[in-house]
């Protein structure tokens, strides 16, 4: 047998081969490929419009691809609901954040537990033990995490009356409730200030180092992705246009030239 | 003793209200508000699961009531007291102490069945569209009754106050009042327990952010079609009670009138809250209730200040125009109902701390 690298061994958590998606006229997204191997941490940038929130939406089941297969962990996703893809370990926050802002904190991420819930309608019902078994299960694992992302003070609390940086870190302990494999964060610094995206880059690191996930991101900020992501991508109008390390993208001609503008008007 | 608090005031108003009905003094016109009472609860509550806590809006409740009601009625009727049009009753009637709460169940398995056939084509819409398809099925469901000559069609159909009788023959018990109650009870605790798990609380989560839901894999499509099972499944048992308090049914009383009526019920409670609901729903019948008192005495009054020619009177009618003033109001002062969507514990923490529902 012949001797492969280590990184082609390993399963992808997430393999994208050629996906389009157009939207009538429009093509937000053309011929897409990327693979995430486990615990990457990878950045996806580029212009506004650029389609970079379109894929994460077709990875987590919100639209469905033109053409193009996406697998996770070596499942195709094709034509399975968005809590599905969720129950084979896709997670996300979203661009503006989206809590169940009439939920207490604590409840936030114990709904986020529904894929791997374990018992259903007459379990809740009748109070089987099953269901004792597992809400207590839930309920502890829900405050296990809370404590780690500090928010266990802010349990009963309703995330609406919490800052807005708190609440970027209660999305993403949301996310994490399920265990994922793979997280996506979309634009986690959108809307933070300085301090707190000093924070949010120490968190994501954290949380890279201590789950077991892989970490894909979309941010315009681009001292956080350079500090943060191992690899990046750029797609400007749905096209990749550039892609290797932080350093790299720094200096690509055809980045520069999408977010800046080439010199000839 | 906390633990056994709540199920012992249970049994001891269920105690009361035997032992009230049996020794007379609680008359038959007491009665009858407690069971319609009841039945309003039920209906409340279970509509407000869905328009409050799942943010749908169906208002087509008096449909599934009109299910339960005719299938309860005609299945009481087949099997224990016969019919002109069905022959023969298929078991004695002494039987009938016992299968009771059987046809009240049978009707409300039937009802969610029908809500079973309404939800699936709801899926993809929301909102406006599913008023709609229930005020649709609200219609399709009495055209259906209307043009069903065997079981009376629009004359209405009968035989359940025998029925009634012939239980209380067997074993001496006011049994309709009684089974009111256990549904009553029944259906509060059903609901409380569903909403307070994490399954349920999905439901909440689909009223506020129905893509967050799915995205954190809520199974949306599942938890709306249990949600709305199970609304329409308690309509059904209230429909199948209110069939056997009048003893007969037609399909006017489920028309799109009832449907509001109940909508009424859970805008004054306040959307969302369950205790609000039954509170509206105990609130609204007193109400709809003293104005068999309060517009004869209003007649005199107008009359004694001359405000009305003599020959008018102020009839039962206004009531119709007192109630949707009422609701006129609400909306202008208190537009988040009673209790908004906080439940009884909010309001008093002493309670909540004593009664930790689990």
């Amino acid at each position: 047998m012949t001797k492969t690298q280590p990184e082609t061994t390993t399963a992808p958590v997430l393999e994208i081969t050629g996906l389009t998606r157009q939207f009538g006229g429009l093509r937000a997204v053309a011929d897409f490929h990327e693979r995430l191997a486990p615990n990457e941490l990878v950045g996806l940038i580029g212009p506004n419009g650029a389609g970079k929130t379109t894929v994460f939406n077709l990875v987590s089941g919100f639209y469905q691809p033109s053409s193009g297969a996406i697998k996770v962990n070596g499942v195709d996703t094709k034509g399975l609901k968005p809590h599905r893809i969720t129950a084979l370990g896709v997670a996300r926050t979203f661009q503006n954040i989206r809590l169940w802002n009439e939920l207490t904190v604590l409840d936030n991420i114990r709904v986020a537990r529904h894929g791997k819930l374990g018992y259903g309608f007459f379990h809740a019902v009748t109070r089987s033990r099953t269901y004792h078994e597992r809400e207590h299960e839930i309920e502890r694992e829900a405050r296990e995490l809370l404590e780690v992302f500090q928010l266990d003070r802010h349990a009963d609390e309703l995330p609406k009356n919490l800052p807005y940086g708190t609440q970027r870190r209660l999305e993403i302990a949301r996310a994490l409730a399920g265990k994922p494999k793979l997280l996506l964060l979309d634009e986690p610094a959108a809307g933070l200030n300085s301090v707190d995206i000093q924070e949010l880059i120490r968190l994501v690191r954290w949380i890279h180092t201590h789950f077991d996930v892989t970490i894909w991101m979309i941010e315009h900020h681009m001292d956080v992705m350079m500090e943060l992501c191992q690899r990046i991508k750029v797609i400007d109008f749905g096209e990749t246009i550039a892609a290797g390390t932080p350093e790299e993208i720094r200096n690509h001609p055809a980045v520069i030239s999408a977010y800046l503008g080439d010199d000839k008007i | 003793m906390q633990r056994y608090s709540a199920p012992l005031l249970l049994v001891i108003a269920g105690a009361l209200l035997v032992y009230g009905a049996k020794a007379e003094w609680l008359s038959l016109y007491v009665l009858s508000v407690l069971m319609f009472m009841g039945v309003n609860v039920i209906l409340a509550t279970s509509l407000n699961l869905v328009n409050g806590s799942m943010g749908e809006f169906s208002c087509g409740h008096a449909g599934f009531m009109c299910v339960g009601a005719y299938t309860a009625s005609i299945l009481g009727v087949l099997l224990f007291s016969g019919h002109k049009s069905f022959g023969e009753a298929w078991l004695p009637a002494e039987l009938a102490v016992w299968g009771f709460p059987l046809l009240i169940l049978a009707g409300g398995v039937t009802a969610a069945l029908a809500g079973l056939a309404v939800a699936i084509p709801s899926y993809r819409t929301r909102g406006d569209y599913l008023a709609i398809i229930t005020l649709a099925a609200n219609y399709i469901i009495l055209s259906v009754v209307e043009n069903l000559d065997i079981i009376g069609g629009s004359r209405g159909f009968m035989g359940m106050k025998k029925i009634v009788n012939g239980m209380e023959e067997t074993l001496e018990v006011p049994w309709l009042p009684l089974w009111v109650f256990v549904f009553t009870v029944f259906t509060v605790w059903l609901l409380r327990r569903y909403l307070s798990s994490t399954y349920g609380k999905g439901v909440m989560a689909i009223c506020q952010d129905e893509v967050a839901a799915e995205i954190m894999s809520v199974n949306t499509d599942r938890i709306k079609t249990v949600t709305f099972m199970l609304s329409s499944g308690l309509a059904g048992i209230a429909g199948g009670l209110f069939a056997f308090i009048l003893g007969y049914v037609n399909p006017g009383s489920f028309n799109i009138l009832k449907s509001t009526e109940v909508l009424v019920m859970v805008y004054l409670g306040g959307m969302g809250s369950l205790s609000g609901a039954v509170l509206a729903a105990i609130f609204f019948t007193l109400l709809l209730e003293s104005f068999r008192f309060v517009i004869p005495w209003l007649n005199t009054l107008v009359h004694q200040l001359s405000l009305v020619p003599e020959s008018y009177e102020v009839s039962q009618v206004w009531k119709w125009v007192l109630i949707p003033l009422l609701l006129i109001i609400v909306m202008q002062f208190r537009p988040e109902g009673i209790m908004g969507n906080r439940e009884l514990g909010d309001l008093f923490p002493k309670l909540k701390r004593f009664y930790r529902f689990k």
